[in-house]
């Protein structure tokens, strides 16, 4: 058992004389061939016996209140078994951060679609049309149906809140006295995470034990969630879910939890209910559209003075959590005028939760456009605006950071990029422009604790509720483990997303993989210990590899030293004196080529690249699809994604996949992603910070910059499409 | 999705003397179901007959059976040599697996993608007639600006449809008394008016089973240009369906259809008219423009159409007579 706080930096790990030379190595995934054979089992797809069907059913209303149920017709229908509607055993909507239970129905309804009640019958589509079947009358009243109409009533950030407004010296003042002040509005639209797995979950009860196979990221925060809401203990609750297919954020507990709990144990049965994608759409939680003022204020040289990102966003009624909107520009650059404010305007739409990069995934394009107009005004070089603006601690609490190499990410950006070669032309229709944005994500640590066991065979088994949603943590515990214990991944077996592991981290934020591989390598550094008293040696004086101990002239098996009794260990991260003590971010360079066609404004981008600082690197080949993942979610920010809410309902118009866009394989160009590698010693024990979140960073901004470049319109209200560029090109 | 009847025709004559609703691909048809948009009480399988042949037609053209798949089409040598703007138009429209699945015949009457036809609990003319229509006053960017009615604004959404129009396609049908029609697709949809339900001319139980392409022009050039948000799977916002003909330095024949723009593949002879006999000019395009979008009313956000079409129509037939 190890445990350790994050007060200082570690003295050193048995990872860090690791000799296996696999830590780092491009490995593939080793669930891939489980996922590509289908023997990986997501959440609905297991078969249970007695296993019956649920659909949700909703209410299609912005606002009002549920004043009739008529089931008689769904009931009747063939093979239909239940319908559970109108009851506050029931869930009303799915939790937003913050919220420590599922709010149960109550008639009230908030936003469109909320969820009123389920179908339950031996058939998936017996359950659809049952549950389409259902009428449900509702009174309507007048709502907030969009973020604007909701100003008047705006609070700024709740005691508490992950990020308070944060204001230091006159920025008004700086403004009016800067050689260069740049006052702009940007706009964001409301986003979801489009996962490709849809929320879904099937509930088994044995007795008063629960379990459920589900699609959840973090189990940590879901246990309470599910047994406040249930009125159970948590310890009865088991969550079983080790594949996931994307989260992004939106993968917490979701009312179809609660509806498969509520009906499985009411008709002693297993329950399964997906929710469909408009359900999930209306019925979770999105991202806020935001409506930011981006103020710089510079002196001739273009060094800032002072800078602000004021912001409003919305929340659904009820709940305070909100888009952090300025988390990435808190730190980034110099001045010491800063303004960093939030409004939540209240408003009758699907809730806000996190979705991938809160903050920056939207905070950075609207800064990172600004700073590009500011380069322009100026006439400077963007990248050595920049290199001007660079601070040596950061600016707002003056801590020292614990690692940033963000210049050096431009340089080497541009020299792979062939930025000073670029050139501004046209090609046929086509108008060719090119942009850089910085990339910037603040570091966390989690909580998290994982069990290693070595066995007798020389085999190494890692468990802990870690979640993988797709990103490679099976691939980089294995890593770690093996390097830590001088094995091939092949010896390492892991097992994740069972509430009956050692409580992980959970994945979300961007601390899944450095938080989950802290606590494998301490459990690993107990083993090395173990193994250094049967060896007697110091763990210091033994080299572990290939599944051997090497000491002084003697080599021995692994398996020799364990005997009959495997040598279990756990290891456990808490964060601790150091968050407070460094300024912790992963930093980065974005470069796009984009392509305006000169007649219809289409946009198509054929070049990015990006160059990331976060820290140590587990394994080259998942981190650079990490953060590719990312950039092209910045492609689709920049240029795609859109919910187009309807004013008059508050219902989203464009529900599915066909009309909710996302980059299709087309649209993404050639891509690279590169690191400077630095081990963050001061951010956690294996000095590995988040990736994925820092993709997104300033990539939309990219692009947009790029897009400005080519053809000389400048959209401030994502996203770029054709009819926002139409008004400025070229006569034809 | 409510429960059907499914039965399998065997023959042309059976299936239109089964009375219900035709099913090939169901790459539509079946989305709509599960939404319950479409209600049908009895699905006949068509997709065992034997239409699913591309034949030659003494006259130079040819003669594509009803259930060609989309895929099939787009590569046929004799379409790629002869029409390649059809080849084109089908390789523009939605995914290679939608593209394997959907059918020469259901691709003709492919439903609007208007978002308030597909949302139940929304008022559509076209789905429920006399609900009134949400889209006006609602989310309109895809709707269209010609030949709209104050019942509906849907945009017809296909791609292979618009190539058609430019080609002068006949479609063949069989009706349930076993009689024949060839329908000149110029012919073939109808205008929303105060009857948006009603899309094409077909009777009830009319059965597609071919589609003629007369003789290919002689010398025209082909042009498929479709306007979309992504790069691909995504429907037009405008698209073009051009076939262009310059003889002794002036405009001998040209066919100019647009998708994106109107409830059905929108083609206007006068635009036409304006063009042949005319030496080839921006002015000359202009004005062509001028005439298409002559009667054109957008509904808010879908008043960037107007300028799109206009701008595109011009440099279409500008690449197309240089």
């Amino acid at each position: 058992m190890t445990e350790y706080r994050m007060d200082e930096a570690h003295a050193g790990l048995a990872l860090d004389r690791g000799v296996q030379g696999i830590l780092g190595r491009p490995l593939d995934r080793i669930d891939g061939p489980a996922k590509v054979t289908g023997a990986a089992r997501y959440a609905l797809e297991h078969r249970l016996e007695h296993l019956v069907w649920g659909v949700a059913i909703t209410a299609p209303v912005g606002k009002g209140r549920v004043v009739a149920f008529d089931t008689a017709n769904a009931e009747a229908m063939p093979g239909v078994l239940a319908i559970y509607a109108g009851d506050e055993a029931l869930p009303r909507q799915t939790p937003v951060f913050g919220q420590d239970r599922v709010q149960p129905y109550d008639g009230t309804i908030d936003s469109w679609g909320e969820i009123v009640g389920v179908a339950i019958a031996e058939s998936f589509e017996a359950a659809r049309a049952a549950a389409r079947a259902v009428i449900v009358t509702c009174t309507t009243e007048d709502g907030v149906f969009a973020t604007r109409d909701g100003e008047g009533d705006a609070f700024g950030p709740p005691e508490g809140a992950l990020l308070p407004n944060i204001v230091k010296g006159d920025l008004d003042r700086a403004m009016a006295e800067a050689a260069v002040a740049l006052d702009v509005d940007y706009s964001t639209p409301r986003q979801v995470h489009a996962a490709m797995e849809p929320h879904g979950t099937i509930a088994e009860w044995h007795g008063d034990k629960l379990t459920l196979r589900c699609s959840m990221q973090i189990f940590r925060q879901a246990r309470p969630v599910l047994a406040n809401s249930l009125g159970i203990a948590p310890e009865d609750i088991r969550l079983i879910s080790p594949f996931i297919g994307g989260g992004f954020g939106g993968k917490n507990v979701s009312a179809d939890a609660l509806l498969a709990a509520v009906a499985a144990k009411r008709l002693g049965r297993p329950v399964k209910v997906a929710l469909a994608r408009a359900q999930i759409f209306h019925a979770c939680y999105g991202r806020s559209d935001t409506y930011q003022r981006i103020r710089l204020a510079a002196d001739a040289q273009g060094r800032l003075i002072g800078y602000g990102q004021d912001s409003l966003v919305s929340q659904k009624v009820g709940a305070n959590s909100f888009e952090p909107v300025p988390l990435g520009a808190i730190a980034l650059y110099r001045g010491e005028h800063r303004s960093f404010t939030t409004r939540v305007a209240p408003v009758n739409l699907v809730a806000h939760g996190p979705v991938r990069a809160p903050g920056e995934a939207v905070g950075m394009i609207a800064l990172e456009c600004a700073m590009d107009e500011l380069a322009r005004e100026l006439g400077l070089d963007p990248i050595e605006l920049r290199r001007r603006n660079e601070p040596e601690r950061d600016p707002t609490t003056g801590r020292p950071f614990s690692s940033r190499r963000l210049i050096e990410c431009f340089d080497e950006g541009a020299r792979r990029f062939g930025w000073d070669r670029r050139e501004r032309r046209r090609e046929g229709e086509w108008l060719v422009g090119h942009g850089v944005a910085t990339a910037a994500r603040v570091n966390f640590l989690a909580d998290s604790s994982a069990r290693v066991t070595l066995t007798g065979e020389g085999r190494a088994i890692v468990e802990s509720d870690m979640t993988d949603l797709g990103t490679g943590t099976y691939t980089i515990l294995a890593q770690v483990a093996g390097e830590a214990l001088g094995l091939p991944v092949e010896s390492v077996d892991v097992r994740l997303g069972d509430s009956d592991f050692p409580t992980g981290a959970g994945s979300g934020g961007s601390f899944g993989a450095a938080s989950s591989a802290s606590s494998v390598a301490l459990a690993c550094d107990d083993i090395v210990r173990s193994l250094a008293a049967a060896m007697g040696a110091t763990p210091e004086e033994m080299t572990l590899k290939d599944g051997h101990v090497i000491a002084g002239n003697r080599r021995v098996p692994l398996g020799d030293l364990v005997g009959d009794t495997p040598i279990v260990a756990i290891g456990t991260i808490h964060p601790g004196a150091n968050n407070r003590r460094f300024s912790q971010a992963a930093h980065g360079a974005q470069f796009c080529e984009a392509w305006v066609n000169a007649v219809t404004g289409e946009v198509r981008v054929k070049r990015m690249l990006g160059v990331f600082d976060c820290g140590r690197i587990l394994n080259h080949k998942t981190a650079r699809s990490q953060a590719i993942g990312g950039m092209i979610w910045g492609l689709g920010y920049a240029l795609h994604e859109e919910l187009h809410i309807d004013p008059r309902t508050g219902a989203i118009a464009n529900r599915d996949f066909g009309e909710y866009h996302i980059p299709t394989n087309a649209d993404v160009p050639q891509i690279e992603a590169w690191f400077v590698e630095e081990v963050d010693r001061h951010a956690n024990p294996v000095g590995a910070k988040g990736i994925g979140e820092l993709g997104i960073s300033g990539a939309g901004a990219a692009v947009a910059n790029a897009v400005f470049d080519a053809c000389g319109v400048r959209v401030r209200d994502m996203p770029i499409t054709p009819d926002k560029l139409l008004k400025g090109l070229p006569p034809i | 999705m409510r429960a059907f009847d499914f039965t399998r025709a065997d023959s042309p004559q059976a299936a239109v003397a089964a009375g219900g609703r035709f099913i090939a691909g169901g790459t539509n048809l079946i989305d709509l179901m599960r939404l319950e948009v479409e209600t049908p009480e009895r699905l006949i399988d068509i997709s065992r007959l034997d239409l699913a042949r591309i034949e030659d037609r003494a006259d130079g053209g040819l003669t594509i059976g009803a259930l060609v798949p989309n895929s099939d089409l787009a590569a046929d040598r004799r379409v790629i040599e002869r029409y390649e703007v059809l080849s084109r138009a089908l390789l523009a429209g939605a995914s290679g697996q939608l593209r394997n699945k959907a059918t020469t015949g259901g691709n003709l009457l492919q439903r609007t993608r208007c978002y308030y036809f597909y949302d139940t609990a929304a008022c559509c003319n076209k789905r429920s007639p006399g609900a009134g229509c949400d889209a006006r006053g609602g989310f309109n960017r895809i709707h269209a600006v010609l030949g709209t009615s104050d019942d509906c604004i849907a945009t017809h959404p296909g791609d292979m449809p618009v190539a058609m129009q430019a080609l002068n396609a006949v479609i063949v049908t069989l009706m349930p008394g076993g009689v024949c029609r060839r329908l000149p697709i110029a012919d073939f949809y109808r205008l929303p008016g105060s009857t948006p339900q009603i899309e094409t001319v077909l009777e009830p139980g009319e059965l597609i089973t071919h589609v003629e392409l007369p003789p290919p022009v002689a010398g025209a050039r082909h042009l498929y240009r479709k306007v979309r948000d992504r790069a691909s799977y995504a429907f037009a916002l405008v698209s073009l369906a051009a076939l262009v003909k310059v003889t002794d330095g002036r405009i001998a024949h040209a066919a100019l259809a647009f998708g994106g723009l109107a409830p059905r593949p929108w083609r206007d002879p006068a635009v036409e008219a304006a063009l042949i006999g005319r030496e080839p000019s921006v002015e000359v395009f202009a004005a062509a423009a001028d005439i298409l979008l002559g009667e054109a009313r957008g509904s808010g956000h879908n008043d960037f159409k107007m300028p799109l079409a206009r701008r595109l129509l011009i440099a279409a037939l500008r690449d197309l007579t240089q």
